[in-house]
């Protein structure tokens, strides 16, 4: 059987070494700022938390309801977990269980393993959580609401997760994008809506029995401003995968050209490593290109930050050790 | 569902199961690397490296068919792939629902299929002969930075903890939704996935609330924010000898492969 937590996974094999690569550096940046946010966000107590979290949501995704057909829904959590803790916990606690999956129980492949923290970490974590804040935000922010939206957060997270692991495979010439888009995307869909459901169930317990923990997020706004620029990265890589894609437009493709010149140069050495690597139907350019795409959204966010940190200390800091639930047991 | 809990390393005495984790990491993500670089068409290389990773799965006293058999669990995400079959552009072979399978396409295919089953039996012969702990350890020397890997350490020890707690949810759930075959029982779609969704939210509740008792429990005893880890002893030329002999054969099958067999 092909259970939908495995649809995700990608295996080692799937992937070129430098998609794989690719897909290493990201995760290894995303990771790096949020060890850095949550520490801030949660001091001391964030390895206990966290670790616990991580086994919280490995054990939550075996609380299955049946569907139909011998078929059964279940959670992927990574926007549960954003909306509960705030995206950057959500990518630390997405990236221990997607880790320990892979090095454990041989759920994806250890090359793979770089896309897919980011797949159903980052981008399936940060989309919902964006998209929890966004739609929230303009509906007024109404607690009715607050399921509806959780629930259309989640469900956006998984189809765009799988989307950008399409893309994935696509690059990498295992699928072909006009095949993988739409039945990874359409599978989703579905499997999007039993998370959907089981993140709203969640979250109206939660509302029920410890509001606080809902309302703590109040706490984390202080994150929030650097969390746009991790947001904008997660949609300006997505773009500049999708870039090649659209360069059969002459536009796009007239860009390429300009670019090529110092591409090809960059891109040389990997080349001879792959001599014959055939990719069906997006030439070798394409895959320059979104390689330079990233490094150049990299380093445009890299300064980005570095002009944020140096016009802005956030004062917040100071709040990091103070615990933020009071109860215990 | 319970398989995937399963805890993988089983003690052994061997060679593979005494080397140090530090080089069977690094061993097992270059053999890894070597698999999925193999050029594409280049047959004959195939049954080189499983015959190497076989003979170490051998030497672990795993079994090299043993090791292939619990291999094949990622076998249906090759479907993903499947598609390769029709749109790969070359001769047209056989006929199948109307669309045509083309050489290149079959070549294609049994290519990734073959690179990530014999992926996952490196990982697996990894995570079989190497506790977990280990593994962890060997990942810190790797430069992992430490407060991920305290946190993977923790998820790691509460991991069946909490495994058994969703297993007992289940259980509870079972015991109280009897019912009678033939008639309807429970409620609609929309029912059984508020249940879930208040079993997922107790999950979290009960284990946000066991981190913050845990939390309370370390502080008394003094912890300060930091994890320590374990000081790494120097590594021995025989250990990394060992782990170079596959490393070593591996490149041996790849010149091999883009000399002469790269279709």
């Amino acid at each position: 059987m092909f259970t939908p937590i495995l649809a995700l996974h990608i295996p080692d094999g799937f992937l070129s070494v430098p998609v794989s690569v690719v897909g290493w550096l990201l995760a290894i940046i995303l990771i790096a700022i949020a060890l850095r946010q949550t520490r801030q966000q949660f001091g001391e107590r964030q390895i206990p938390l966290m670790g616990i979290l991580a086994a919280c949501i490995f054990a939550g995704q075996m609380l299955n309801f049946p569907v139909s057909g011998g078929t059964s829904g279940h959670l992927l959590g990574a926007t549960l977990a954003a909306i509960l803790l705030g995206p950057y916990a959500a990518v630390l606690v997405m990236t221990c269980v997607v880790g320990v999956q892979a090095l454990l129980f041989q759920d994806g492949g250890l090359l793979a393993l770089g896309f897919n923290i980011f797949n159903m970490g980052i981008v399936a974590g940060f989309v919902g959580y964006a998209a929890y804040k966004w739609v929230w935000r303009m509906m007024g922010g109404s607690p009715v609401t607050q399921f509806a939206v959780a629930g259309i957060a989640a469900w956006l997270g998984v189809v765009i997760g799988a989307a950008v692991c399409a893309l994935q495979l696509a690059v990498s010439g295992t699928s072909p994008l006009r095949i993988a888009l739409p039945a990874m995307v359409g599978i989703h869909m579905l499997i999007g809506i039993g998370e959907a459901l089981i993140t709203v169930g969640a979250i109206s317990f939660v509302r029920q029995t410890r509001p606080d923990l809902l309302n703590a997020d109040s706490t984390q706004v202080a994150t929030l401003g650097s969390g746009w620029i991790a947001v904008g990265l997660v949609i300006a890589i997505a773009l500049a995968f999708a870039s090649p894609l659209a360069s059969s437009h002459p536009d796009g493709l007239e860009f390429v050209a300009e670019q090529s010149g110092f591409l090809q140069l960059a891109q040389n050495p990997a080349y001879n490593i792959l001599p014959d690597y055939t990719v069906p139907f997006i030439q070798d350019q394409a895959l320059t290109t979104i390689v330079a795409g990233i490094i150049g959204v990299l380093v445009v966010t890299g300064v980005g930050i570095g002009v944020a940190r140096l016009t802005g200390r956030r004062p917040e800091n100071s709040r990091a050790n103070a615990p933020q639930t009071s109860s215990s047991r | 569902m319970s398989g995937l809990f399963q805890e993988r390393y089983e003690a052994g005495n061997s060679l593979v199961h005494h080397l140090d984790a530090r080089i069977k990491v690094v061993t097992a993500i270059l053999l890894i690397v070597g698999i999925v670089l193999t050029p594409s068409g280049a047959f004959p290389a195939y049954p080189l490296l499983w015959a190497v990773i076989g003979s170490l799965a051998v030497i672990g006293n795993i079994g090299a068919w043993r090791l292939a058999r619990l291999a094949a669990v990622a076998l249906p995400f090759t479907l993903a792939a499947a598609t390769l079959l029709f749109t790969t552009p070359g001769q047209p072979v056989v006929a199948l629902m109307g669309l045509w399978i083309t050489d290149a396409g079959v070549t294609r295919f049994l290519d990734i299929v073959i690179k990530s089953w014999l992926s996952v039996q490196v990982g697996l012969l990894l995570s079989i002969t190497t506790p977990f702990t280990d593994l962890v350890w060997a990942l810190s020397c790797l430069r992992v930075p430490n407060p991920l890997l305290a946190i993977i350490g923790f998820m790691y020890r509460y991991l069946f903890t909490l495994k058994e707690e969703a297993e007992r949810m289940l259980r509870a759930r079972a015991a109280r939704s009897g019912s009678i075959v033939g008639y309807k029982s429970g409620g609609g779609l929309l029912w059984r996935t508020r249940i879930a969704g208040g079993m997922v939210g107790s999950l979290f509740l009960r284990s946000y609330e066991r981190s913050e008792r845990v939390y309370a429990a370390m502080l008394a005893r003094g912890y300060s924010g930091q994890i320590k880890a374990r000081i790494a002893a120097p590594l021995s030329w025989r250990s990394i000898g060992l782990g170079a002999i596959p490393v070593l054969i591996f490149l041996a099958i790849q010149v091999m492969a883009r000399q002469a067999w790269s279709g």
